[in-house]
């Protein structure tokens, strides 16, 4: 199958704003300009830009805590998620959600920290879709950790049942916070587990964008036209440790080394050289438009103003308003702290 | 309150119709509001508590889920981010030992989002002994969601509370954990025929005593009930008080009815420690301290899990003479 040539030009844009995006994350915490959870994605952009450029706007995307190339591969703005990310009053979240919880209402994605909750999550969205009659679909992206919890199964089985419009994407990097894969995984492949729910399940090298793109765009597909979710597995690598501060020093320099090998930038970068799709200079260009973008992300949230400093600021939004609660509930508990 | 309100027609239900009652006029108000659970629709809910719901709604509206409590809690999450009200029932309160969906995203989505999000759902919580069901079948949990900011929690005692409370519930732009005790279900009372709904955070005093104040909650208001008719004889005047909700909680009509009485006893199914009594008694000390003539009594359940054999477990939970045995002790 071809692949639109202006998609694979978006769907690498996409993945360099991932990457400089995260970059530019690392260095702040770095220099410890904010301090906060932080699980890089760094060389596992592909899966995130391709199942978004199979996607429309108003489609969901259910994260996992591993979240910021979904946030910007779904076209969260860079200078909000950073923001966010220093806590800042102009974040996504007002500094209450972070890194790993970013929430969008208008394009549709939540990070979720619960690793598996997102699975059922996900499948209630799908409900919703249904139930209402729309056409929008839900992509449940996850790592391979969450395959072993109760609730992702739990999630899966009912999606499938009900035949929902859920694409669950599992980002496979073959580690489970520090537990290697072959230490809690009996199967070669997660996309087997699949089978279970009778459902399709597919394994996909996670380090190329474009087999990405083409099973993720046949899973939007099927889920759209109403015949119920796909189980892709995206076996890639994590580049870095868990969190920013793990220097990951359980896993040998010969594995890191082989991997490094596997840049699933570099390798879309190659294949639009090859195929003349894009110039060297083209690429140059775009990076150093996208690199600029994320410096200046950095320096917006660096320069945005902290939330309100009190404890009744620390107290908004634990209740919606609701005229069927008695005058002032939330604010009276604000009061008492 | 009572349904005294002569004018009004009135007829006699149980608890468990009352709540299938509300959930069918707001699913028929709403077509947003949908129930998922367990056996919830071809048998009607273990309890009755959505009999005649699928008749009405077909399936689609009133979904027989899957054994997978995370599933059901976590898809109302998910529904209700996308915009329905769903209504959850766990066919057993214990049975939602995973509250992950429940605590870490209903209770917090909206806080996280920074205001964004609006997460109207009701998870419906059959709670406490039903009678020979064994320790992982009778817990009394409230407390446990109680304790989390981000959650409503109701707990009504009588089917017209129940139907009231349920109504709002549903309406409520709020995640709602709606604790129904299985005693309960299958009690009776009045309710209008004509629409009403009770707002929360309003106590009920279910009986107006100027010697000790008791507060009851769920199944164990009845029992409160029967305690103060008791000692009527002994010339101990109790007035009983039902919470109705335990977030909001209204501990101010609490609080003025120990200003009048002096003493105050709470009761409750669940255990003891951390229980909702220790902290309306908490909250009772904060603010009419200077007004109590003896120390707080809590009546709660024995610390253990419940036991199998009903002679047993009718030993672990308040019975009328613990209630009426601690109104004497404060009276002392």
């Amino acid at each position: 199958m071809a692949v639109e040539n202006d998609k694979l030009r978006w769907i690498y844009h996409k993945m360099l704003e991932i990457r400089y995006f995260e970059e530019a994350a690392m260095e702040t915490w770095r220099q410890k300009l904010w301090r906060g959870s932080l699980h890089g994605c760094i060389a596992q952009e592909a899966p995130a830009a391709a199942v978004c450029a199979a996607m429309e706007p108003g489609d969901y995307f259910s994260s996992s805590h591993r979240s910021h190339g979904h946030y910007i591969a779904k076209g969260l703005d860079p200078n909000r998620c950073m923001a966010e990310l220093f806590g800042r009053s102009t974040g996504y979240c007002q500094g209450r959600g972070g890194s790993m919880h970013t929430i969008d209402t208008e394009l549709r994605i939540f990070g979720n920290s619960m690793v598996g909750s997102g699975a059922h999550i996900a499948a209630g969205i799908g409900l919703a879709i249904k139930m209402k009659g729309t056409s929008e679909v839900v992509t449940c992206s996850f790592g391979d950790g969450a395959t072993n919890t109760g609730g992702w199964h739990e999630g899966i089985n009912f999606a499938a049942v009900h035949k929902l419009p859920v694409i669950y994407l599992c980002e496979n990097n073959r580690i489970a916070v520090y537990t290697r894969y072959e230490d809690y995984a009996p199967v070669e492949n997660l996309s087997a587990r699949a089978a279970g729910y009778g459902i399709p399940g597919f394994t996909v090298d996670g380090t190329d964008a474009i087999a990405c793109y083409e099973v993720l765009q046949e899973a939007v597909k099927r889920a759209r036209k109403g015949e119920g979710p796909t189980l892709v597995e995206a076996k890639l690598y994590r580049w870095r440790g868990h969190t920013v501060w793990d220097p990951a020093t359980y896993r040998s320099a010969e594995e890191n080394e082989e991997w490094s090998r596997h840049d699933p930038v570099a390798r879309l970068e190659s294949h639009l050289l090859s195929k003349k799709l894009m110039t060297k200079d083209g690429i140059q260009d775009m990076k150093n438009e996208i690199r600029k973008i994320m410096d200046d992300a950095a320096e917006f949230a660096k320069n945005s103003p902290e939330p309100e400093l009190t404890r009744q600021e620390a107290m908004k939004y634990v209740y919606a308003d609701d005229e069927l609660l008695p005058v002032g509930f939330g604010a009276l508990a604000s009061e008492e702290a | 309150m009572s349904v005294a309100s002569k004018s009004v027609d009135v007829k006699t239900i149980t608890f468990a119709q009352a709540i299938a009652d509300a959930q069918a006029e707001e699913m028929e108000r709403d077509s947003n509001v949908f129930v998922v659970g367990e056996d919830v629709g071809h048998l009607g809910g273990a309890f009755g508590a959505t009999a005649g719901l699928i008749e009405k709604f077909g399936p689609g509206r009133v979904i027989d889920s899957p054994i997978s409590e995370a599933a059901i809690e976590g898809v109302a999450v998910g529904a209700a981010f996308a915009g329905m009200r769903p209504i959850a029932e766990i066919q057993y309160i214990d049975f939602l030992a995973y509250v992950d969906p429940l605590v870490n995203h209903a209770a917090k989505f909206r806080y996280l989002s920074g205001g964004k999000v609006r997460l109207p759902m009701v998870t419906r919580l059959p709670n406490g002994c039903k009678g020979g069901n064994s320790a992982t079948h009778s817990q009394s949990l409230e407390s446990w969601f109680m304790h989390v900011p981000g959650l409503l929690v109701a707990m009504p005692s009588t089917p017209y509370d129940a139907k009231g409370l349920l109504k709002t519930a549903i309406r409520s732009n709020n995640s709602v954990v709606f604790i129904e005790d299985i005693k309960a279900y299958f009690t009776t009372g009045e309710v209008p025929d004509e629409e009403y709904t009770i707002p929360f955070g309003a106590a009920d005093i279910k009986r107006r005593g100027k010697d000790v104040t008791v507060v009851a909650m769920g199944y164990m208001v009845s029992r409160a009930l029967h305690a103060a008719f008791q000692l009527e004889g002994e010339g101990i005047d109790v007035e009983v008080i039902d919470p109705r909700t335990l977030n909001p909680l209204d501990i101010d009509t609490v609080v003025d009815s120990v200003k009048r009485t002096g003493r105050l006893v709470t009761v409750h199914q669940a255990w003891r420690t951390c229980g909702v009594g220790a902290e309306i008694a908490t909250q009772v000390m904060e603010n009419a301290f200077d007004y109590l003539d003896a120390p707080v009594v809590r009546v709660a359940g024995l610390a253990t899990p419940a036991p199998y054999y009903t002679k047993l477990e009718d030993l672990v939970y308040p019975g009328i003479d613990d209630i009426a045995n601690a109104c004497r002790k404060v009276m002392r």
